[in-house]
């Protein structure tokens, strides 16, 4: 046995055995030790430096003076502080004016990549190309209209979203409120396919859905079914849909009605946010 | 290849000094269970690198597979594991058969499978605590804690009816296990049924409380299920594989005891920036710092045991596992300490590189020193002169070695690329990525880091086979220098 432990430092053991292992004494390693203490060291000066013992109503804050609310309150104070000197010309200016001053837009539209990514991309998706449901910010296809007050406006207080100031328009439930039938709601539907280029469907009335349009949708969308910016009614002759061009969602639409809505963004993000992200919207493709 | 031998017939195995029935049915649950829990991890892990892979059923989703596949890999592989080789260690090192006989080890054994069921069944249909490694319900809890009770009972009684003198290391180990964690599943536990026969519980903490007592819960299942267990495995197996007496015992007194107290009081380096209070942070900061040399004390006595064997590792592929397991316990026991430094946890919380972290810990350390321990265990309780092939072993520990690295490495560079994404501002003072960028970029590393959870899990199906052959009695007709019959029994 003893020849065979020579290599393990000492040679002896305790002594015991259990199921054919022993167990040498050797002793703690220095460096081992050493270290250990080393830790022990770092552990309390550390405490000391900053909050550690909990008292009763209170704790040891530290020599330091550390505190995580004071840390990040001074990573928000110079964050701010290195964007003031635009952000606060930025506030007192107008939309149209922010974006006329080169050095202003070209912050503002740094700037509203990065909010917009962070605030509207969930939904308008990345770059603002939209999906179903979702407009498209990238065309020039406005519900609400496309120039910078009126994307500033519709971010600040948003479509049906509840604040005083919201653009706000309702299209009917035609056949869930009982004001057309299933078989009028088709015809309907079918008669906008056409006016949106679309060939005409199979067995379409056409003299059914004219007049049917004629009563109902003329006063928003307009006699040529271009629609009407001040009620957010879209342009029924393009091949832009929110909702699918396709019969079935169409039908849908008319039916049930849509009534999207956008959230208002005043109160959650600061003035000078909103105008960033107007210029920013604005430069996507279509601003007017 | 020989022929296949008997196995041992049931009259044999009344005969045997020590209940070994129920040890053998642990060994291939670990086995069923680690196959489970590897083909979870490696389906999460493409469903992050292709969402298609969710299915769009609720089932199958991340949300409900997640926690599946983290509860199988500790709970069902590391738990059969343990609750197994516990039982085989405090038998043969006490010379003493189980208290409670076999009966109570096959309660052991199907008690502890039904709650490995329950809360499988709880994860996919979305019944859920929402605790991070507790998800189970009370009902399950309930259960579970009955099961602990019979182990502590179980164990504690072999150690007090002991017929030799004193009490070996790794069953001071095993017995801090069970009785720390029947302590922090109680404690995190406590909730209150809204109804007799109704699933849902509230929790009786709630806020900061309830976030630091879950995760004191959550580092000590890794401090205790996953070390302290485990270290009491290697002290068992690594000296038995080895044949070398373990290398120092008052090295041992000394890291058992400063890894006890320390781990317990760790635990807030979870919560560093979050509404804990700072003193909170700290103190679970400079406990983590302590904490480091206590763990590398158990990976020195591991591998200076080998001291005078080193040679060995050339012959015996379970011995192999063991020692890289030990390394790779030493890193990850490093790497712990270093991120819970609030300055560098303000880095990698919330990034890919604590996955990362667990991993080397799960599968370079929990899995690996399981691995040493079937290679050495199954050809001794299937009686068995040797494995049916070192070869093939040999190709499973370099597959999952593969494995491993490439798993860890992805995790590290997407980790720390993730959180300095997050953190970069250009020259306007805007950030400079949104989300989404970040997971762009992390696409790559999600697809190299499930490439090596294929690889790991290759490499567990191959050990599968050469245990499955092993336990039959097959030897499989191999040359080379390297590969002489390994020191089984």
């Amino acid at each position: 046995m003893a020849d065979k432990n020579k290599t393990a430092g000492t040679q002896e053991t305790t002594g015991h055995e259990w199921d054919g292992i022993q167990e040498l004494n050797n002793p703690l390693p220095k460096w081992w030790l050493y270290l250990f203490y080393a830790s022990i060291l770092f552990a309390i000066v550390w405490s000391v430096l900053y909050p550690s013992v909990p008292y009763f109503r209170s704790h040891f804050a530290g020599l330091l003076g550390y505190t995580q609310r004071e840390e990040v309150a001074q990573n928000l104070r110079e964050a701010a502080g290195s964007q003031a000197v635009y952000r606060d010309r930025i506030q007192n200016l107008d939309v149209i004016a922010v974006r006329a001053d080169e050095e202003l837009r070209r912050f503002a539209t740094a700037g509203g990549r990065v909010l917009f990514a962070e605030n509207c991309a969930g939904c308008h998706q990345s770059g603002g190309v939209g999906t179903k449901g979702y407009p498209s910010l990238a065309d020039d296809d406005w519900l609400w209209g496309g120039s910078l007050t009126e994307i500033e406006q519709t971010i600040r207080y948003g479509i049906r979203a509840g604040h005083d100031e919201t653009r706000i328009s309702q299209m009917p439930r035609f056949q869930l409120d009982g004001m057309l039938s299933a078989k009028e709601v088709e015809a309907v539907s079918d008669h906008v396919l056409v006016m949106a280029g679309q060939a005409p469907a199979k067995g379409q009335d056409p003299k059914l859905g004219a007049k049917i349009y004629a009563d109902n949708c003329v006063a928003c969308h307009g006699e040529t079914g271009k629609g009407n910016r001040e009620l957010g009614a879209p342009n029924l002759t393009d091949k832009v849909w929110l909702y699918g061009s396709d019969r079935k969602s169409v039908i849908q639409t008319v039916a049930q009605s849509r009534n999207g809505v956008m959230p208002a963004w005043a109160g959650r993000l600061d003035d000078a946010t909103i105008k960033m992200l107007a210029v920013y919207v604005h430069a996507l493709g279509g601003g007017e | 290849m020989t022929a296949v031998a008997a196995l041992p017939t049931y009259a044999d195995r009344k005969l045997e000094p020590y209940i070994e029935d129920v040890v053998r049915a642990f060994m291939i649950a670990t086995i069923f269970w680690g196959i489970a829990a590897f083909a979870a991890g490696v389906y999460i892990a493409l469903q992050l690198a292709f969402p298609v892979l969710n299915l769009g059923l609720e089932w199958t989703t991340f949300g409900r597979l997640r926690p599946l596949h983290t509860s199988a890999a500790i709970f069902a592989f590391g738990g059969n594991a343990l609750l197994g080789s516990s039982i085989y260690v405090v038998q043969r090192t006490c010379r003493a058969r189980l208290f409670g006989g076999e009966a109570t080890g096959w309660f052991l054994f199907f008690g502890y499978q039904l709650f490995i069921v329950l809360a499988a069944l709880g994860y996919v249909f979305g019944v859920t605590q929402s605790k991070e490694y507790a998800e189970p319900e009370w009902y399950v809890d309930l259960w579970l804690t009955l099961v602990w009770v019979v182990y502590l009972i179980a164990f504690a009684g072999t150690l007090i009816k002991r017929e030799e003198p004193h009490i070996y290391v790794a069953n001071w180990f095993y017995l801090a296990f069970i009785i720390t964690v029947a302590m922090l599943h109680i404690v995190n536990n406590l909730a209150i049924p809204v109804s007799f026969f109704g699933a849902k519980s509230y929790s009786v903490f709630s806020g900061v409380q309830d976030a630091l007592t879950q995760w004191w819960y959550g580092h000590n299942a890794v401090g205790f299920f996953l070390t302290a267990g485990f270290l009491a495995m290697m002290y068992y197996f690594i000296p038995k594989q080895a044949n070398r007496p373990v290398y120092s015992y008052r090295l041992s007194i000394v890291h058992f005891w400063s890894l006890i107290f320390l781990y317990i009081w760790a635990g807030p380096h979870h919560l560093h920036y979050t509404s804990l209070p700072d003193w909170a942070a700290t103190l679970g900061m400079v406990f983590s710092i302590m904490l480091w040399m206590p763990s590398w004390g158990g990976m020195i006595n591991g591998l200076m045991t080998l001291s005078g064997a080193w040679d060995k590792l050339r012959t015996d592929p379970g011995l192999r596992f063991s020692v890289t397991a030990v390394a790779f316990y030493g890193m990850a026991t490093f790497e712990g300490p270093v991120m819970s430094i609030r300055q560098v946890n303000a880095l990698s919380h919330y990034t890919d590189w604590t996955i990362g972290h667990v991993h080397s810990g799960a599968l370079g350390w929990n899995a690996f020193i399981t691995f040493g321990m079937l290679y050495y265990i199954v050809p001794v309780l299937w009686k068995r002169e040797r494995l049916y092939s070192d070869k093939l072993a040999t190709v499973h520990f370099w597959i999952a070695t593969l494995g491993i690295l490439l798993y860890i490495t992805a995790m590290w560079v997407s980790g720390i690329m993730q959180g300095l994404m997050w953190r970069a501002y250009d020259h306007l003072g805007f950030l400079q990525y949104s989300f989404v960028e970040t997971v762009e970029a992390m696409h790559p590393f999600y697809v190299i880091r499930a490439l090596g959870g294929i690889l790991f899990l290759t490499g567990a199906l191959i050990m599968t086979y050469n245990l499955w052959r092993t336990a039959r009695g097959d030897v499989r007709a191999e040359s080379g220098a390297d590969l002489k019959p390994a020191a089984a029994v």
